[in-house]
C-alpha cells in the first residue's frame, strides 16, 4: 500500500490511518437547505490527480492530517497537521 | 429482434471447424467511426454492451455506438470475480438482482454464447449476533419476494463445505450463515464478449481505443441543458443520447457534462490461486473476516475481499492484500495452507453512500447515467441494460430502477444496502 509521511511519526503504513475523504467547505448548518446539507454529506469531486484530504492517524498520534495525494499514483507531497496554518 | 449472427455457434459448427480448420468469424467488427449516432454509450463494460445489445434487440434502436478508451472488458468487467446472487436486503434491491439473475439463467441461449453460469449457492457466515441478525432480516425480506434464501446452522454449512473449520476454537466462530442456494459464478469475459457480438450482429458500433475527452452540452435553452454529443480523441461525435456507463471513471465523465455525482472511486483487489480437483462447491463470503472465496469450474479458488480503505484510480495489487487475505481464508479453511496463489489484480469501483446504483436520468437533458456499480455491479449488468434501453426506447423510467434514480441523494430517499453488498459481492 502507501506510506503516510506523518509529522510526529514519521512515515507509516496507510494502515495505521483512518482515511476521511476529500477536504470540502462545510455549508452553514443553521443556514442550509435539507438538499444543500445533503449535498455536502454525498457529493464528490472524486478528481483523477491531485486532491486535498483528511487523514486521521487512528493507530498511531491521533492527529487529523491534511494529506495532499495524488489519486492516480497515490504519491502523497505534503502532510500536515489539520487546521496548523489557519 | 433476433440477432443475426454470420455463424452461429453449436456442437456441429466445432465439429466441422475442427476438421476443415477454417478460420471462425471474427466476434466482433472494427467499422469506421461514423460522426454521428442516435446514441453513444461510454464505457464498454457489461453495463455498456448490455444496454446497446437490449437497445437493439428489444427497442429496434441500432445506430448506436459504444466508445470505450482502453478495450472491450478492460475495466471492472474483466476484473471482477463473477459472483452471481439476489439476496439483498432491501425490497427494490431484491427485486431487481432478481431480475438480473432470470435473464442471466437464459443468456447463453439468447446470446447464442456458451456463459457458463454455474448455479453453487452462496453462502453469507455470520461469526456474531448481530451479523446473524442482518442474516435473518434479509432471509425474510427474501422470502417476501419468492427468494430462495434462509439461515442454517454450523452442521448444515459444514454438510454444504466439509473444509470449513466450524469448531469453537476459532477466533471467531462460526454461528451460522445465510443460505442463498440459487447462487453462483459466472464466465465474465464470455458475457462482455457474448453482449459485444451480439450487439454488433444488429449493426451496433463498437469503438475499442476511443477516449471521450468531452461532452458538449448546449445551455441556450434550459438552466442545465441538453447534451449534443461527445468528444474523443478521435474526433466528435454528435448524438442526442449519451449514456455515462463507465463504473470507477464514473464521476470523471459526468464532470464533462456538469453532473455531480455522490462516488468515491476505491480499488478492490482479488486473488486465484493454482487449478486443484473440485472440492469447494459453494461460494463462501464472510463479512466478519472481509473475505470471500469461491471454486472456478476450471478449478482455481478466486478470493475477494473488501475495498482498498481509501480513493484511489490505481490498480496496482498490494503484498499487504495478499497477506492479510491469507491470513483470513485460512481461519476458514486451514487445509488451504499449501495452496499457491497465481495472480493477483485490481480494479476500480465506484462507491455510493448507500451501496445502491444510480440509473437513470441528470439534470442535463439526454445524459443518462448508469453508474454507482461499486463492488456488486456485474451480476446487474443484464437487469441495468434493459432498463436503461427501455427508458431510452419508451422514455419511461421503469418501475423496477425507479428508486434508483439520482435525485435520491438531494431528497433524502438512500436505498441502504449496505448489510448485503460491503463485502459479498
Ligand atoms: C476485484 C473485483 C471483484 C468484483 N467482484 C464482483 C462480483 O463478484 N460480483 C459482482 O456483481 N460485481 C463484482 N465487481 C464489480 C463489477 O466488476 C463492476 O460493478 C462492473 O463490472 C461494472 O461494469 P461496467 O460495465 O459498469 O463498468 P466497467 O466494466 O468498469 O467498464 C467501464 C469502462 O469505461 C471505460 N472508460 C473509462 N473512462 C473512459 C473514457 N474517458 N472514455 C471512454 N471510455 C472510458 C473503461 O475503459 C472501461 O472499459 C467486482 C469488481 C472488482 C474490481
Ligand atoms: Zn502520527
Amino acid at each position: 500500500m502507501i506510506l503516510v509521511p506523518c509529522p510526529h511519526c514519521g512515515p507509516r503504513n496507510a494502515s495505521e490511518f483512518r482515511y476521511l475523504g476529500e477536504e470540502r467547505a462545510r455549508p452553514d448548518p443553521v443556514a442550509a437547505t435539507p438538499p444543500e446539507w445533503r449535498q455536502y454529506l454525498y457529493r464528490r469531486t472524486n478528481p483523477a490527480g491531485w486532491t486535498t484530504e483528511t487523514w486521521h492517524h487512528s493507530s498511531g498520534c491521533r492527529a487529523f492530517l491534511t494529506v495532499e495525494r495524488h489519486t492516480v499514483t497515490n504519491e502523497i507531497r505534503s502532510c500536515t497537521v489539520a487546521g496548523a496554518h489557519t | 429482434m433476433k440477432a443475426r449472427f454470420p455463424q452461429r455457434f453449436s456442437a456441429w459448427g466445432l465439429v466441422r471447424h475442427g476438421l476443415t480448420g477454417d478460420d471462425w468469424p471474427k466476434v466482433w467488427r472494427s467499422p469506421e467511426l461514423r460522426r454521428s449516432y442516435d446514441v453513444v454509450i461510454i464505457g464498454a463494460g457489461v453495463h455498456g454492451l448490455a444496454t446497446a445489445y437490449y437497445l437493439a434487440a428489444r427497442h429496434g434502436i441500432t445506430n448506436v455506438a459504444v466508445v470505450d478508451r482502453g478495450y472491450v472488458g478492460g475495466g471492472g468487467s474483466g476484473r471482477n470475480t463473477a459472483i452471481l446472487r439476489s439476496n439483498y436486503l432491501t425490497p427494490e434491491g431484491v427485486a431487481f438482482y432478481d431480475r438480473s439473475l432470470q435473464l442471466y439463467r437464459n443468456l447463453s441461449s439468447e446470446l447464442n454464447f456458451n456463459v457458463m453460469f454455474s448455479r453453487r449457492g452462496h453462502l453469507t457466515l455470520a461469526h456474531n449476533d448481530s451479523s446473524l441478525r442482518t442474516m435473518r432480516w434479509r432471509a425474510e425480506v427474501n422470502k417476501v419476494a419468492g427468494i430462495d434464501s434462509e439461515v442454517i446452522g454450523p452442521d448444515e454449512i459444514k454438510r454444504l463445505v466439509p473444509m470449513m473449520d466450524t469448531s469453537d476454537r476459532t477466533r471467531y466462530p462460526i454461528l451460522g450463515a445465510l443460505y442463498h442456494p440459487p447462487g453462483g459464478i459466472i464466465r465474465h469475459d464470455a458475457v462482455v464478449w457474448g453482449y459485444a457480438r451480439a450487439a454488433d450482429s444488429f449493426g451496433v458500433h463498437i469503438h475499442q481505443n476511443t477516449e471521450v475527452t468531452g461532452i458538449d452540452v448546449d445551455v441556450s435553452g434550459g438552466t442545465t441543458g441538453r447534451v449534443r454529443g461527445v468528444q474523443t480523441a478521435r474526433g466528435p461525435i454528435s448524438a442526442p443520447v449519451v449514456v455515462n456507463c463507465t463504473a470507477g471513471w464514473a464521476s470523471l465523465i459526468s464532470a464533462m457534462a456538469g453532473v455531480g455525482l455522490p462516488i468515491i472511486t476505491h480499488p478492490l483487489q482479488a486473488a486465484v490461486t493454482e487449478p486443484v480437483k473440485m472440492f469447494l462447491d459453494p461460494v463462501v463470503v464472510s463479512g466478519t473476516l472481509h473475505v470471500y472465496v469461491s471454486q472456478t469450474d476450471r478449478g482455481e479458488l478466486v478470493f475477494g475481499a473488501s475495498v482498498d480503505p481509501f480513493a484511489s484510480y490505481s490498480m496496482r495489487s498490494s503484498l499487504e492484500f495478499l497477506e492479510e487475505l491469507a491470513g483470513h481464508v485460512l481461519q476458514l479453511m486451514p487445509s488451504l495452507a499449501t495452496m499457491r496463489v497465481l495472480r493477483q489484480w485490481a480494479g476500480l469501483c465506484d462507491m455510493t453512500p448507500d451501496y445502491s446504483p444510480i440509473i437513470g436520468v441528470t439534470p442535463v437533458e439526454g445524459f443518462l447515467v448508469d453508474v454507482g456499480w461499486g463492488t456488486y455491479g456485474f451480476k446487474a449488468g443484464p437487469a441495468a441494460g434493459e432498463a436503461v434501453a427501455s427508458l431510452i426506447g419508451t422514455g419511461r423510467v421503469p418501475e423496477l430502477v425507479a428508486g434508483f434514480d439520482l435525485a435520491r441523494f438531494d431528497d433524502g430517499r438512500l436505498v441502504g444496502e449496505k448489510g448485503a453488498a460491503a463485502v459479498g459481492h
